[in-house]
């Protein structure tokens, strides 16, 4: 199906073939057949006009299939898109990830602006775990790198792996929303009962929309598969 | 004839116009949307009925062409076919006149959108959590927090063939144990999120919908005008009880919602006191018998039979008749990945305790055991030692799906 | 597959084979369109089985007949065997039907390939209807099946995204074919721009349909492999995004809707004309119209997630787009009532059901107008209002327009004109109980009342049993339908070849029947 001569070469063949009872049926209506066929063919012998209504057929048929690969191709396509797009746009709260220093001769439009930060933990149902930002609330300067860190118990017997997936809101602060280091970039190891604080260093992209006054970083902390 | 035509065009749009008003000023809480306590839920609405009016007028219109046409051009009133296909002219304009409607109703909606989006200068915080099938508050300024279920005699009634009289409901299935509360006039941010699947807060009053999505949060907000009772459901599919987790806001004036925050507060200190002392046998019982209602009824069922299938039994379980430590790790920590979620941080260890002492000792169970608060805090502590009913390992519950 | 192709002629010459035979192994473009729409009648029954349970259940408040879960999965079902087993595949039976006469071609273009797409779909079902005797019970999170909720599910999963997969296969298949049959066996002299709106609606479709299927087979193998595969497509845990499904679904889910509405378009084309004695108005328009429908219906697809969070520029955007829809459909709106102005109209069956498409179709278009609002459409968002909106498009739009197709072809496939008078009756009782089903719809969701839900608060009570009112009338008046399908099927007055005065087409110069084997010489187009 993909190629279309070779679905020409097939067709040559059994219709060249002969001798059977089938293929002088099919001869003898070669006629009707060949004009059905090739409506729009201006060959005027029969074998060849149906030859060349099978090579259309095979070859529009080939194209149509070869969309309908790509676009299965384009569905799984759209994942990588998906994050750029999120990337670029900050939709659904995706943040960047950026070196403190960029912003370090950045002059301040407005040296006092201050900017709320609020942190806030999440615990998908699927663990047992107590997570907690150290401080709910901070006052950031734009451009200038702050230090806090969110603390998590493992309140199960069994020693567990989690991941902590973050999340920006508004979405419109999160692309200005960097972190240069982060325990969401890696999963953490817990053995039972037991807890620990987990850093992170973030600092806010003086471009941060002038509407925006208050940003929250939430992290939902979801139990992971243990490395195998 | 082009008179008479435009003349019924007329009456048409003018009955469309004047049925709907007339029917939304007298059925307005069962046919039309609400007019809402907030400024955005205002414009909504307004928004709502200029693009519902507009429609009717297209609608009428069209319909008024269409029919004198039907009326007219019959064969059995002797009319004859014209030939003519097509006119360049007409066809122009019903394209361009419907696009100048338009830019004409998205002018209006995109300044409500900006609005909407605009989240500065919030005063107060709220973090609604969407489980299955309840909400979690948070009062992220307040050190508040507290879940919000459909209320127990509602839930009662709504089981398959009850024979509960709704009628005595006023409010049916938009009851709920704790409501919402919140002060009015203040902008208020409500952070979305969820523990498990996706649900959607919404409270039509507020013009408030947003998608609770696990992993993410997203936001929205409002600003009361009026102190009252505003209900609203979850309205994203979030599995079998989507139907039965209403969302309940009680707006209060600044003063009275203070003091609603000092008797909550208050109501966390004696929480802790309780969890201190021994409870007797029968307190917890009846305790935990509430506390299942309120949780665990949803799943396996009244009579602790569960679902075959879906939710297993508790009456006569391994787990609920075995050993006591294997009881409170599937309570509080969860079961893998099935529907048994953790409620370590959900229940308190007076709850915990009372829901554990209820389950082994109802449905047929009969360890007699009493489980007080202070074991489940040394369960937490990992000193499971001193509970000496441990009889060894059972057998987990089966575990559907991979991860 | 090619060597399958190179022999479809091989019973060009003879008749039909006899017994069952015929029918398993047929290549006849009549034979196939047949079985594709009798397919679609006995799936339109189980479907509207489905819609009955529901119905019935929120007769009146509080649970009565069926717990949450299975209610979930008649919900679920529901909406799949609708759009995959009834309107797609009866639209797919018209296409074979009718695209081939009204070319002037002698078949389809691939026979053996339309043989094998209609019998993956009897199977696919089997599958798929199987699931609701196992023991996790049907899928019960949705046909949109968002993550996480539908990777709760219990195996059944797996076997519906197993049929969803064939269904597509068989889509597809079936669209290559068409669209190869539009372009190569057109009859001399039938340009592009001269072929019947039905065909154009169909070339159309098919294109969406081979755009935009693989998409969706794409979506829930991610889900599949996220269900059982351990990857983390739309899992938050491993680094994915639930949201992102609702993008990619939706991507495929818009079009969907147009490849269920388009063709539709295209009968109703067909029909008005014939009863109005008068040439379509703006043939050329039609087309650019469905053209540029079917482009937009790719750049919409957010509009069903206004409540996801979205960056504001992206809501504006989608907003707009989705308003522009509303330029070319109305277009097609105003064509149609401008080929009936100043025609000579008769009120038969058929154009009794087009002419309510028309209406009921721009009732559910003008919801459609109000929900691309997006302030407005997040208090419609998941509401009652969404439910009446898309039936009104669906129920008096499409079903209405394949029903209008069955009377209006029917005299030309069974020889026989059909019962006139019990025709009329089906029209009457349908749309009366149509309208009582979903009318009361747009109040209970404007009102409050979200979808999917088995029980409701008791504001919503009388609506609602206006509603299963409704939909037990319509699901009976069905049997009519039925029942002057298998009259007319039986005998009757003879149709002409002609059969209606004004209908003018290629499929309109055969005989009636039409002969098994219909233009093996072609016509000659003027």
């Amino acid at each position: 199906m993909n190629d279309p001569n070779n679905t020409n070469a097939n067709t040559t063949g059994n219709t060249n073939a002969t001798g059977t009872p089938a293929d002088a049926a099919v001869s003898a209506g070669a006629d009707a057949a060949g004009q059905s066929f090739g409506h729009n063919s201006s060959s005027a012998a029969a074998g060849p006009a149906k030859e060349s209504a099978m090579r259309k057929h095979g070859l529009v048929s080939a194209k149509l299939l070869a969309i309908a690969i790509g676009m299965f191709g384009f569905g799984y396509l759209m994942v990588p898109i998906y994050d750029i797009i999120c990337e670029v746009t900050g939709l659904n709260g995706k943040t960047g990830r950026v070196a403190a220093s960029e912003y370090e001769n950045v002059a301040l439009a407005d040296p006092d602006r201050m900017i709320t930060v609020e942190f806030v933990g999440i615990v998908n149902a699927g663990g047992s775990w107590e997570f907690k930002p150290e401080v709910s609330r901070m006052q950031v300067k734009p451009g200038v790198t702050y230090n806090t860190s969110f603390f998590a118990k493992n309140l199960s017997s069994q020693p567990v792996v989690g991941q902590a997936s973050p999340s920006v809101s508004p979405a419109t602060a999160a692309k200005y929303f960097n972190k240069t280091e982060c325990f969401c970039f890696t999963r953490q190891e817990f053995d039972a009962n037991s807890g620990r604080d987990m850093g992170i260093v973030f600092v806010i992209d003086p471009e941060l929309p002038a509407n925006v006054d208050l940003v929250t970083l939430s992290y939902t902390f979801f139990r992971s598969q243990p490395p195998a | 004839m082009r008179r008479s035509l435009l003349r019924a065009v007329m009456a048409v749009v003018a009955c469309s116009l004047v049925l709907p008003s007339l029917a939304l000023a007298g059925y307005g809480d069962t046919i039309d949307m609400t007019t809402g306590v907030t400024e955005i839920s205002r414009s909504v609405h307004s928004l709502h009925r200029t693009i519902f009016y507009i429609c009717c007028i297209i609608g009428a219109g069209v319909f008024a062409v269409m029919f004198y046409s039907i009326f007219a051009h019959r064969k059995s009133r002797g009319a004859k076919p014209a030939t003519f296909h097509e006119s360049t002219t007409v066809e122009i304009i019903w394209t361009i006149v419907p696009f100048a409607i338009l830019i004409g109703m998205a002018w209006p909606a995109a300044k409500v959108l900006i609005k909407m989006e605009d989240f500065s200068g919030s005063e107060m915080t709220v973090k609604i959590t969407g489980y299955q099938w309840r909400w979690h508050y948070d009062y992220l300024d307040e050190d508040i927090q507290f879940y919000s279920q459909l209320d127990a005699a509602h839930n009662a009634a709504r089981q398959r063939d009850s024979g509960v009289e709704l009628e005595q409901f006023e409010h049916y299935l938009k009851e709920v144990d704790n409501a919402l509360v919140l002060p009015v006039g203040k902008k208020i941010r409500f952070l979305h999120t969820a523990a498990d699947v996706i649900h959607a807060w919404w409270v039509p009053a507020l013009a408030v919908k947003k998608d609770a999505i696990p992993g993410f949060i997203n936001e929205n907000w409002a600003k009361i005008d009026e102190p009252g009772i505003y209900r609203g459901k979850c309205a994203e599919l979030c599995g079998r009880d989507h139907g039965f987790m209403p969302v309940v806001v009680r707006a209060l004036p600044q003063d009275e919602y203070d003091a609603w925050v000092a008797d909550k507060k208050a109501e966390a200190t004696t929480a802790k006191l309780d969890a201190q002392r021994e409870w007797s046998h029968k307190e917890l019982v009846a305790t935990g018998e509430g506390v299942y209602q309120r949780n665990c009824v949803g799943c396996h069922q009244a009579e602790g039979q569960g679902i075959p299938g879906m939710f297993p039994a508790i009456a006569g379980s391994d787990v609920a008749n075995g050993s006591l430590e294997k009881h409170l790790e599937t309570v509080l920590h969860g079961v893998g990945d099935s529907p048994m979620q953790a409620y370590s941080t959900r229940l308190n260890d007076s709850e915990l305790a009372a829901v554990i002492t209820f389950q082994r000792n109802a449905f047929g169970n009969t360890t007699g055991d009493t489980i007080q608060p202070s074991d489940v805090r040394s369960y937490r502590n990992g000193q499971m030692q001193s509970l000496a009913t441990d009889t060894g390992y059972f057998s987990n519950f089966n575990v559907t799906g991979a991860n | 597959m090619s060597t399958a192709e190179a022999h479809h002629d091989d019973h060009d010459h003879h008749g039909p084979a006899p017994g069952f035979k015929r029918w398993l192994y047929t290549t006849n473009h009549k034979d196939i369109g047949t079985m594709y729409l009798l397919f679609s009648l006995i799936m339109f029954f189980v479907g509207g089985a489905m819609a009955l349970v529901i119905r019935a259940e929120l007769w009146t408040p509080g649970l009565q007949i069926v717990d949450p879960m299975f209610f979930n999965s008649m919900t679920t079902m529901h909406a799949i065997v609708m759009i995959f087993g009834v309107v797609m595949p009866a639209f797919v039976g018209l296409a074979n039907w009718m695209i081939p006469m009204m070319l002037g071609a002698p078949d389809m273009a691939l026979p053996r390939l339309n043989n094998w797409s209609f019998w993956i779909m009897p199977f696919a079902f089997t599958v798929m209807l199987s699931t609701l005797f196992m023991d996790s019970g049907g899928p019960a999170g949705g046909w949109t099946m968002y993550p996480p909720l539908t990777l709760q599910m219990g195996d059944s999963f797996a076997f519906v995204v197993f049929a969803i997969h064939f269904l597509g296969i068989s889509s597809v298949m079936g669209s290559i074919n068409i669209v190869a049959t539009i372009f190569n066996m057109r009859a001399p002299g039938m340009t592009m721009m001269k072929m019947p709106l039905f065909v154009w609606t169909w070339l159309i479709t098919a294109y969406l349909l081979i755009a935009t299927i693989p998409v969706f087979a794409g979506a829930v193998t991610m889900l599949l492999t996220d269900r059982y595969f351990g990857t983390s497509f739309f899992s938050a845990a491993g680094g994915g995004d639930p949201v992102m499904y609702q993008h990619i679904f939706w991507f495929f889910g818009h079009p969907e809707v147009y490849i269920l509405i388009l063709p539709a378009f295209g009968i109703i084309s067909s029909i008005i004309p014939t009863f109005a004695r008068k040439p379509l108005f703006g043939y050329d328009s039609m087309v650019y119209a469905t053209a540029s429908i079917a482009f937009l219906s790719f750049i919409v697809w957010a509009h069903h997630m206004f409540t996801t969070g979205m960056p504001l520029a992206a809501e504006l955007f989608f907003m707009f787009s989705t308003m522009m829809i509303s330029v070319p459909t109305g277009v097609k709106v105003f064509n149609w009532v401008a080929t009936m102005w100043r025609g000579s109209m008769t009120f038969e069956t058929p154009m009794l059901f087009a002419v309510g498409f028309v209406v009921m179709f721009t009732i559910g278009g003008l919801s459609g107008l109000m929900l691309a609002i997006t302030p407005a459409d997040i208090q419609y968002h998941d509401t009652y209002f969404v439910v009446a909106h898309f039936h009104y498009v669906l129920v008096p739009g499409a079903i209405f327009s394949l029903m209008a197709a069955t009377y209006y072809w029917m005299p030309k496939w069974t020889g026989n004109m059909y019962d006139e008078k019990l025709g009329k009756i089906h029209f009457w009782v349908s749309t009366i109980f149509v309208n009582l089903l979903f009318f009361p719809m747009h109040f209970v969701g404007l009102a409050g009342m979200p979808r999917r839900i088995p029980d409701y608060s008791l504001q919503f009570a009388d609506w609602n049993a206006i509603a299963s009112i409704g939909a037990f009338g319509f699901g009976f008046a069905q049997l009519i339908f039925v029942w002057v399908i298998i009259k007319c099927y039986r005998g009757g007055e003879k149709a002409t070849d002609q059969v209606w005065e004004g209908a003018d087409g290629l499929e309109w110069t055969v005989a009636s029947p039409a002969p098994y084997h219909t233009f093996e010489t072609a016509p000659e187009i003027k």
